[in-house]
């Protein structure tokens, strides 16, 4: 009962942040716009076969969600800067319910971004079978999982002044990597993002429409990251009682 | 003195089994035995709280005193299960502090506790109502604290008054049958001061357990059954506010002095110790009778004379100075808890 009460204030808050709706709502939306707009009869994009509003409204979802999502990190830095956390810790709430509510309400976070996104998508032309946009969702939300736990990782690890910036260097950087901005070549940065998870969330839209799914290595590579970090975040959550 | 304490507790249990094994006697709100915690630090090793033992009973109310850096708030961490202590053991209502916080029986109000931005003072302290399973009506908490009318006011707009009582407020709504309150009233002007000590009264009237730290000294003499005195990570006295002062009932002499010679007035009769700012001149006295006759006739020329009953800020100088390690106090006070017989 705590624990959905616990998320449902968390919700509340995430929604009344100004910096949710620019980072993961308005920037997402507005490139969008400006990338895809002009582009929206071209069919093929860069040899991907995907055409450039399909392409980018998921390389956009991609970023979007990852911000959505990441933030829960920036979140959680600055409630250790206030002491939230040590005040919670003599609270009732148990720490999976708090970290529950943290992960529920980015992913609602996300899924009002991808939501958004795919109606932008629809305005520029973009038309998909029904089986086609739920494959897609349900890989981004799948590759979301272990950026999530990075999320809650560096929000225990970073400082309240640290974590805005690496947030943001970070989605960005994953999303240059990762193809988000342009399909990637076949060279050395190529892969290398193959071995990142965001370049999986990049691949939701390319493995829905024409592989038929991630093959085995987009699988275990978002696997991988998704146990690792996980195991690191609930270690720094566990080391993290100190008065910051 | 604590020790004492210790004793008395041991009594009550089983002979053979450790803390951790007995279970605690039925009117035991808090027990700490032996606590001690070390911190390293770039400067070295701290050590903050180096073997305390408290045993607050169920219902009463106790004042943690000591300035800054004495260990209260370590203390507090450990009582609430916030660190592990290096050495020693706590109870709260007979359990750990994990499984007692688990089971929302404890609140706390932490110094460093700061509100979460973004919600309305309502929704913060409904928030803190959600997670407790006894929890009392938001809005009669509301009135109680004084923040109705702040009700509607987003967290992050409040003044650094508004905020202790929303704090507080969080923590009373819990409805826990022991609160922890660090430093409490810092920021709280006079008249909420005053509306805050007479809920705690009422919540200790009804059977809360209260612990509270505080250097306002007047607000441990006012409203704790008892005073637990801490410094340099000791409890260094233990029983009634009123003890304490009797302990040390001193008094001052104020005095205007042009010149030295202080090692003379040092030797007047009934002058413990000397204290000298530029001309002004304070003598702890033991017996002021016959230091005030003495002092007028080896020093004509005192001038702007004050005679000044020493109160608990002196007796808590006395006994928290520097003059004096605190471990070798010995406090005669202790012996009349009488709680702890119970």
């Amino acid at each position: 009962m705590s624990a959905l009460a616990y998320t449902r204030y968390e919700l509340l808050r995430t929604l009344r942040s100004k910096r949710f709706f620019v980072m993961s709502l308005g920037f997402p939306l507005a490139i969008y716009f400006l990338i895809a707009a002009p582009n929206r009869n071209v069919t093929d994009l860069a040899g991907t076969g995907i055409s450039a509003p399909t392409y980018y409204m998921i390389g956009l979802a991609s970023f979007g969600t990852m911000a959505a999502i990441l933030s829960s990190g920036t979140r959680i830095a600055g409630e250790r800067a206030v002491g939230w956390n040590r005040q919670l810790r003599v609270t009732p709430l148990r720490t999976r319910d708090y970290f529950r509510a943290k992960v529920v309400s980015a992913y609602l976070m996300a899924g009002l971004t991808i939501g958004l996104l795919y109606l932008s998508g629809t305005l520029l032309g973009v038309r998909l079978s029904v089986g086609e946009w739920l494959h897609m969702t349900e890989l981004l939300l799948i590759g979301l999982i272990p950026l999530a736990a990075l999320g809650i990782l560096c929000g225990h690890w970073l400082t309240t002044d640290a974590v805005g910036p690496a947030m943001g260097g970070l989605t960005a950087t994953l999303a240059f990597v990762s193809g988000a901005w342009y399909p990637l070549g076949h060279g050395l940065l190529n892969t290398i993002a193959q071995g990142l998870p965001s370049y999986w969330l990049v691949q939701a839209s390319h493995a829905a429409l024409g592989a038929g799914g991630w093959p085995a290595k987009g699988w275990l590579v978002v696997a991988a990251w998704s146990v690792g970090l996980s195991l690191l975040a609930a270690h720094a959550y566990r080391n993290d009682t100190k008065r910051v | 003195m604590a020790p004492l304490a210790l004793d008395e507790a041991g009594r009550a249990r089983p002979a053979s089994g450790t803390l951790r094994e007995a279970p605690a006697p039925a009117v035991a709100g808090v027990v700490a035995r032996g606590l001690e915690k070390t911190f390293a630090t770039p400067q070295g090793a701290v050590r903050a709280v180096r073997g305390v033992d408290l045993l607050i009973a169920r219902g009463e109310t106790v004042a943690l005193l000591g300035p800054n850096g004495a260990g209260k708030s370590t203390t507090i961490d450990l009582l609430l299960g916030l660190g592990r202590p290096d050495a020693g053991a706590v109870t709260v209502f007979g359990d750990s502090p994990a499984r007692a916080v688990a089971a929302g029986r404890v609140a706390a109000m932490l110094q460093t506790g700061e509100l979460i931005r973004d919600l309305s003072v309502r929704e913060f302290v409904g928030l803190a109502a959600a997670l407790y399973p006894a929890a009392l009506d938001v809005d009669q908490v509301l009135a109680t604290t004084g923040l109705t009318g702040l009700a509607g006011q987003r967290t992050q707009k409040l003044s650094g008054g508004e905020r202790q009582r929303t704090r507080f407020a969080a923590a009373l709504v819990s409805g826990a049958a022991l609160l922890v309150l660090d430093e409490p009233t810092v920021g709280m002007d006079v008249e909420s001061r005053h509306a805050f000590w007479t809920t705690i009264r009422a919540a200790a009237a009804a059977g809360t357990t209260v612990l509270f730290a505080t250097h306002y000294l007047d607000e441990a003499d006012a409203y704790a059954d008892r005073v637990v005195l801490m410094s340099a990570g000791r409890v260094v006295a233990d029983g009634p506010s009123t003890e304490i002062k009797a302990r040390v009932g001193r008094k001052v002499i104020k005095a205007t002095l042009p010149d030295g010679g202080d090692a003379d007035l040092r030797a007047l009769p009934g002058v413990a110790a000397v204290e000298r700012h530029g001309e002004a001149v304070a003598l702890s006295c033991g017996d002021s009778d016959a230091a005030i006759r003495a002092l007028l006739d080896a020093r004509p020329d005192a001038r702007d004379i004050e005679i000044a009953g020493a109160g608990l800020e002196q007796a808590f100088l006395e006994l928290t100075g520097e003059s004096r390690p605190a471990d070798r106090i010995d406090t005669p006070v202790a012996a009349g808890r009488p709680k702890e017989r119970a």
